[in-house]
């Protein structure tokens, strides 16, 4: 019963912040000077990327807890974290292509963070192949937590090398950069807080998926 | 037989499970140095795993594998040179010859008296003419004999066998006895799986049976020609309670 | 009377994997047969001439040894599935990092190899100097990390169901750090500039290595085991 009260809260929670953040972002939010309205989407944009990275790191964790346990559960934690944080990066890359265009006329810049989110989406994705494409439950698990370990390990390393490369070939399209007024860190904290309790909500409701999956293939085996 | 030798296999609370999923459950063994152990059970039960394990290609979640002493459960490498292992698939490679496969696995192992060690034994099966010719263009059973030349090798004091007649015609079979038999004659402890626990009932002298990850019975095999009979109502029993 | 040593069980994995390789020579002739057509076709598909060709030819040159690397590396672990997966090594090893550095030496070496081939033909086809010692440098700290995080991915991707398909996918995104310092060096020691210069690279290239190197050899028992 702990744990339906736990889902309620959760859920209810996210429900709550996330129309609280709908409404900082579209009414208590200054209007950018330079882009206008469609800077709004600069609160989602973000907020996106910080779960993504998040997701990644919690992967990463429950990979290097799993080889060192072999308990299932960091295993289920560490496949439902990446399922959830690959929706966010996904949304990383469309309100960046969304706001990009606008702004500076073109779907695709080689800005370094959506550089970065791009890189850390195919990571993603590998991950998500991989937990596919294998017979062997266990082994599969076990090749998914190496690669969630290796795979978050390069990341720091290929912002570094991405940000060299763009700074060597500065864009045309300057204007990235907007001052952060305090109502903007408002909402901005807002939402970041939003977004996390619906990745935390979507993560748990996932872990009970793969839960009830293992009580099924119990009962079948048995 | 020694009898105060200590035990060469100690399996104490042996578990394998994923999940929901157990292979082995808390498994018990002892073997004795120069015991020969048969294994048998139905598809599924857990041989495969639990020698794989003991042979240390596979680790466990729970529970502890001593051979010779060592603990060899959580990737300790001490034991394995002690350890020779054999299954149907002949870890070889197809792209060398079989002196080279022979003086590979020599050199991994450490041998001091590698060639005459490898001549000695491509004698033994038979494949001295045949020793500078790519595995790739044996027939299966010369490849099933280079095998056991490579098994036995680093002369191990245990040789683990898993399901070594799966495959093999009349004629490979009984000299892959005869082998075996020499071997154990010099002391060597044998763990072998098997489906057919007929022909296998003349090499062992005790009986293990496994069944859903858990050992149901442990005895002599006592009766050779009596055991099939014996070993099929015990599994109808088992599979119906 | 046995004496296991953990530098001579490396060197007969490796010993090993040149001996099969002298036999059938299909991985070497793939991967360089792959490499050239690769090249050949960004040649005309970007119309690589002159100075575009010169511009272009550190990403081309870079980009093919990624891509023809994926197919060595593949084979390279493939071997070692045919007959009874890599437990024959498993048994023998003492230590699990005795079958890693084994591998990853052995496919350091094939794909020094294939640059080897590659780096003057290159040279050739963009007009551009990449047998420079420096370059060299670049190109072998290159590929030690590419090589070390291939053989752990390739040692996951030969037991899935997709094998080869899947080294591409899971490998190419996790060497972009090594890829963007690579060219960008590349580039720049073509330029004129000093090794001095494109330190910055240099460095990341290194970090990388060591990184990588550390990571799998930490991680790579738990792939490589049944």
């Amino acid at each position: 019963m702990r744990r339906r009260l736990l889902n309620w809260v959760l859920g209810v929670g996210s429900v709550v912040a996330f129309v609280g953040a709908l409404v900082m972002v579209f009414l208590y939010a200054p209007r950018e000077a330079t882009m206008g309205e469609i800077q709004r989407i600069f609160y989602f944009h973000v907020a996106s990327a910080w779960v993504g990275f998040f997701g990644f790191f919690i992967t990463f964790v429950s990979g290097a807890l799993f080889l060192a346990r072999s308990e299932r559960r960091w295993d289920i934690l560490g496949l439902s974290s990446a399922e959830v944080g690959l929706a966010f990066i996904t949304m990383v890359l469309i309100t960046g292509s969304l706001w990009a265009r606008p702004v500076w006329g073109t779907f695709w810049t080689w800005e370094p963070r959506l550089t970065i989110s791009a890189v850390q989406w195919l990571l993603y994705v590998a991950y998500v192949m991989l937990r596919t494409s294998t017979t062997s439950q266990e082994r599969v698990a076990r090749f998914a937590a190496v690669y969630g370990i290796v795979a978050f390990v390069t990341v720091p390393l290929s912002w570094f090398a991405i940000r060299w490369w763009r700074t060597i070939h500065p864009q045309i399209l300057a204007g990235g950069e907007m001052a952060l007024t305090p109502r903007m860190l408002q909402t901005l904290l807002v939402s970041l807080a939003a977004f996390t309790l619906v990745y935390a909500t979507l993560v748990r409701q996932r872990v009970h998926l793969e839960e009830a999956r293992d009580r099924l293939a119990g009962l079948q085996a048995g | 037989m020694a009898e105060n030798a200590p035990p060469m296999v100690v399996i104490e609370q042996l578990s394998k499970a994923f999940g929901p999923r157990v292979a082995l459950d808390r498994i018990d063994l002892e073997i004795a140095t120069g015991e020969r152990v048969m294994l048998v059970g139905p598809n599924g039960a857990g041989k495969t795993t639990l020698l794989r394990i003991v042979a240390t290609l596979s680790r466990p979640t729970a529970g502890t594998v001593k051979v010779a002493g060592a603990d060899v459960s959580r990737g300790g490498g001490d034991a394995r040179g002690r350890i020779g292992f054999l299954s149907h698939e002949s870890l070889l490679y197809e792209d060398l010859t079989a002196r080279q496969n022979l003086r590979f696995y020599a050199r991994m192992y450490g041998l001091g008296d590698m060639t005459a060690r490898i001549e000695e034994l491509l004698a033994r099966v038979g494949l001295t003419r045949r020793g500078d010719d790519l595995v790739r263009t044996f027939s299966r059973g010369m490849v099933q004999r280079l095998a056991v030349a490579r098994a036995i090798l680093h002369r191990p004091g245990l040789l683990l066998l898993d399901e070594p007649y799966s495959g093999l015609d009349p004629v490979a079979a009984e000299s892959l006895t005869a082998l075996l038999a020499a071997l154990v004659e010099t002391g060597c402890t044998l763990l072998l799986t098997t489906h057919h626990p007929a022909a296998e009932g003349t090499l062992t002298e005790r009986v293990v049976v496994l069944s859903g990850g858990r050992v149901i019975e442990d005895g002599p095999v006592g009766d050779v020609a009596s055991f099939p009979s014996r070993y099929r109502a015990l599994l109808t029993q088992t599979m119906s309670a | 009377m046995r004496t296991q040593n953990w530098a001579r069980q490396v060197w007969a994995i490796v010993v090993k994997d040149i001996a099969a390789e002298l036999h059938t020579r299909e991985i070497l002739s793939a991967m360089f047969v792959f490499a050239v057509t690769a090249m050949l076709t960004f040649s005309f598909a970007l119309d690589l001439r002159g100075a575009v060709g010169r511009d272009a030819a550190p990403g081309v040159v870079w980009t093919t040894i990624a891509f023809a690397g994926t197919l060595g590396l593949s084979r390279s672990l493939a071997r070692e599935q045919q007959t009874g997966g890599i437990a024959g090594l498993l048994l023998a090893a003492g230590d699990r990092t005795v079958i890693f550095f084994g591998k990853s030496l052995g496919n350091t070496a094939m794909l020094l190899i294939l640059e080897i081939a590659l780096l003057p033909l290159g040279t050739v086809l963009f007009d551009a100097n990449l047998l420079r010692p420096e370059i060299v440098l670049v190109v072998i700290l290159g590929t030690i990390g590419y090589a070390v995080a291939g053989t752990l991915l390739a040692a996951i991707a030969v037991n899935t169901r997709a094998r080869e398909v899947m080294l591409p996918i899971l490998l190419l995104p996790l060497i972009v750090p090594l890829m963007i310092p690579a060219v960008q060096a590349t580039a720049g020691l073509l330029e004129g500039l000093a090794l001095a210069e494109v330190n910055n690279w240099m460095r990341v290239l290194v970090v990388y290595d060591l990184l990588i190197v550390a990571v799998a050899m930490l991680t790579f028992e738990y792939v490589i085991e049944a």
